[in-house]
């Protein structure tokens, strides 16, 4: 069926008829407020708002006023904590009710009638866009944007040039080198001791009792003087003895381990946070970031989390004095993963 | 004339509870001196007849799981070498005899009066050599700012570095070190109960131990300076706090900020 009165053609039974389309309900009608009503509702009104700001201010006065009521004794740490929450109750207090007060005010007394305002219409008038084509016109004309083609093209090349040593100055904020450079390689090396953290003491193999979990940084950590924090979070071990037979080792890594002692590094190869959650029954060493598990007992292999590699092993052995040292560096890249890396 | 009659026959309506308060401050202080200095004394003399009681509470409360000999069997470890501080940690805590199996042994009201546990703690020191009960004296006067750093670098993984605990795997957890005793402090440490680690005085030594002690003292005693720590969780307990209490105050405050006056 074709509708003359348009172009439109419309299939037949396709129409949507509303016959109980809801009707506009208008405005409410205006409601007065109380204090409209009553004028003693006004001056209640009136009383209530002038008390808060009078409360505002003793309030504020008594914010410096218990400074010297609860005063912050050196060394007692009770004192700076009354100190800190009565003197900030206070200031807290008298700015709420100074807040309070001030919209209250607004809310019940000020002019309180309903009005209804039109938005403006978005579109200009004429006369006004004709004004502003015209404003483009007399300046394309008195700079020649359009005229003085060398010009106008040398500024755009300009600008484009502009931004281009950000390129440099942003790649800046990269570490130097590719992340195979930065964590392909930490300060241990052959023969290096494995010392106690913080105090870089030594550790004899028959210290570590079975059980025992060791926090360990590398001897010469304790000399690095610069970057020692980079050297620290890359180089932290955590070291652990399990029983012999609780211990199962692949057959090419078998001689990384000494009596059931292993070395491990404590950076989580998810996003790098220190694993050290070691669980001495289990042999589960939890990272509390994320909970990404790892099986001492077999190889920090993953067995629960996002970390998609085991933590690298580092291959220890005993020296002449029966202290336990590195047998070389991580054999692979420390801490999380990288774009250049498989996985 | 009833005020002389008061004076010289009678007493006092209030003498009667006044005598029986007096009375039980004598009992009471006079108990305590008695078992203040049998416990003082018990603790280092070792005598037969305690280790015989000891052996005798151990048949009639631990052998189910450990075995008569404390050899252990399939439902607890063998007790043998553990020493007389994991009895005095395990059963002086509350911990044992366990409730029952789960992935952790809870921390309960102790079932054992404390001449009991040294009898117990004296048997199975006799079984073989392990760690004693260190004097509590000796336990005293650590450098709290070095033991924060030790207990930073070795504890805070897992007890939080406010003593609060956290969650561990499967069910475990690492218990809250709020107000414990410096005895069974140390004792973990050094007996690694369940799944803590040892950290046996070759690790951290004597007087480090001490110093972790004084730090753990110093927090239980000096209260969080930022006001209310919120059970010291950090980002959990502080941002469910924010969440419900901050924003739920700005919606409030928003909502009465638009409503109409009435």
């Amino acid at each position: 069926m074709v509708d003359k009165n348009s172009e439109v053609t419309v299939k037949a039974g396709s129409a949507v008829s509303r016959p109980d389309r809801i009707q506009n309900p208008g405005f409410e009608p205006e409601h007065k407020r109380v204090t409209d009503v009553s004028a003693e509702r006004q001056r209640g009104a009136e009383r209530g708002i002038s008390i808060l700001f009078m409360l505002s201010g003793i309030l504020s006065a008594s914010g410096f006023a218990l400074n010297f009521i609860f005063p912050i004794v050196p060394g007692d740490l009770t004192s700076t904590r009354l100190n800190n929450m009565f003197v900030g109750l206070a200031i807290a207090a008298g700015l709420l009710c100074l807040g309070v007060g001030a919209v209250h005010w607004a809310k019940a007394l000020m002019h309180g009638h309903e009005l209804v305002e039109e938005r403006h219409p978005t579109r200009g008038d004429d006369s006004t866009r004709a004004r502003a084509v015209e404003i483009f016109q007399e300046a394309n004309k008195e700079s020649g944007w359009t005229r003085r083609r060398l010009l106008r093209n040398s500024l755009i090349g300009a600008l484009v040039a502009m931004p281009i040593p950000a390129v440099a100055l942003f790649r800046d904020l990269a570490p130097a080198g590719t992340p195979e450079e930065v964590l392909g390689h930490t300060i241990w090396k052959k023969g290096v001791r494995l010392t106690r953290d913080p105090n870089g003491v030594p550790i004899k193999a028959s210290e570590v009792t079975i059980g025992s979990a060791f926090h360990v940084i590398p001897e010469n950590l304790l000399d690095v003087e610069e970057g020692f924090l980079n050297e620290k979070a890359k180089a932290a071990v955590l070291l652990m003895r399990l029983p012999l037979e609780r211990l199962n080792e692949a057959e090419d890594r078998k001689t990384w381990s000494y009596d059931g002692i292993v070395a491990y590094s404590k950076i989580c190869t998810h996003v790098g946070c220190p694993v050290a959650l070691y669980e001495q029954q289990t042999h589960h060493l939890l990272c509390p970031c994320h909970q990404s598990q790892f099986d001492v007992a077999n190889h920090c292999a993953v067995i629960f989390g996002p970390a998609a590699r085991p933590l690298p092993q580092l291959p220890i052995t005993v020296d002449a004095e029966g202290y336990l040292v590195a047998q070389s560096d991580f054999l692979e890249p420390v801490g999380p993963s990288y774009w250049e890396r498989a996985r | 004339m009833s005020r002389s009659l008061n004076r010289q026959g009678r007493r006092h309506p209030l003498s009667s509870i006044v005598l029986i308060v007096v009375g039980l401050f004598v009992s009471g202080g006079a108990y305590a001196a008695f078992t203040g200095t049998a416990s003082a004394t018990d603790a280092p003399v070792v005598s037969a007849t305690q280790i015989a009681d000891g052996k005798a509470l151990f048949a009639a409360n631990c052998a189910s799981c450990h075995g008569l000999s404390a050899e252990g069997t399939e439902a607890g470890p063998s007790l043998i070498g553990v020493g007389a501080l994991s009895v005095e940690f395990q059963v002086g805590s509350g911990r044992m005899p366990m409730s029952g199996s789960g992935p952790q042994a809870e921390k309960k009201p102790v079932q054992f009066t404390q001449p009991e546990i040294d009898a117990m703690a004296a048997w199975v020191a006799t079984l073989a050599p392990g760690p004693g009960i260190p004097d509590a004296a000796d336990l005293t006067g650590g450098d709290a700012a070095n033991g924060a750093e030790l207990f930073r670098i070795n504890c805070a993984m897992c007890h939080n570095v406010a003593g609060a605990g956290g969650a561990l795997t499967e069910g475990k957890w690492a218990p809250s070190l709020k107000n414990i005793d410096p005895v069974h402090v140390y004792a973990a440490m050094v007996t690694g109960p369940q799944n803590m680690p040892v950290f046996s005085d070759m690790n951290i030594t004597a007087e480090e131990k001490n110093d972790i002690i004084a730090y753990l003292q110093f927090l239980d005693e000096n209260p969080s300076v930022g006001g209310f720590d919120l059970g010291s969780l950090g980002p959990v307990s502080e941002g469910l706090f924010v969440w419900i209490f901050a924003l739920g105050g700005l919606v409030a405050i928003t909502i009465w900020l638009t409503a109409k006056s009435n």
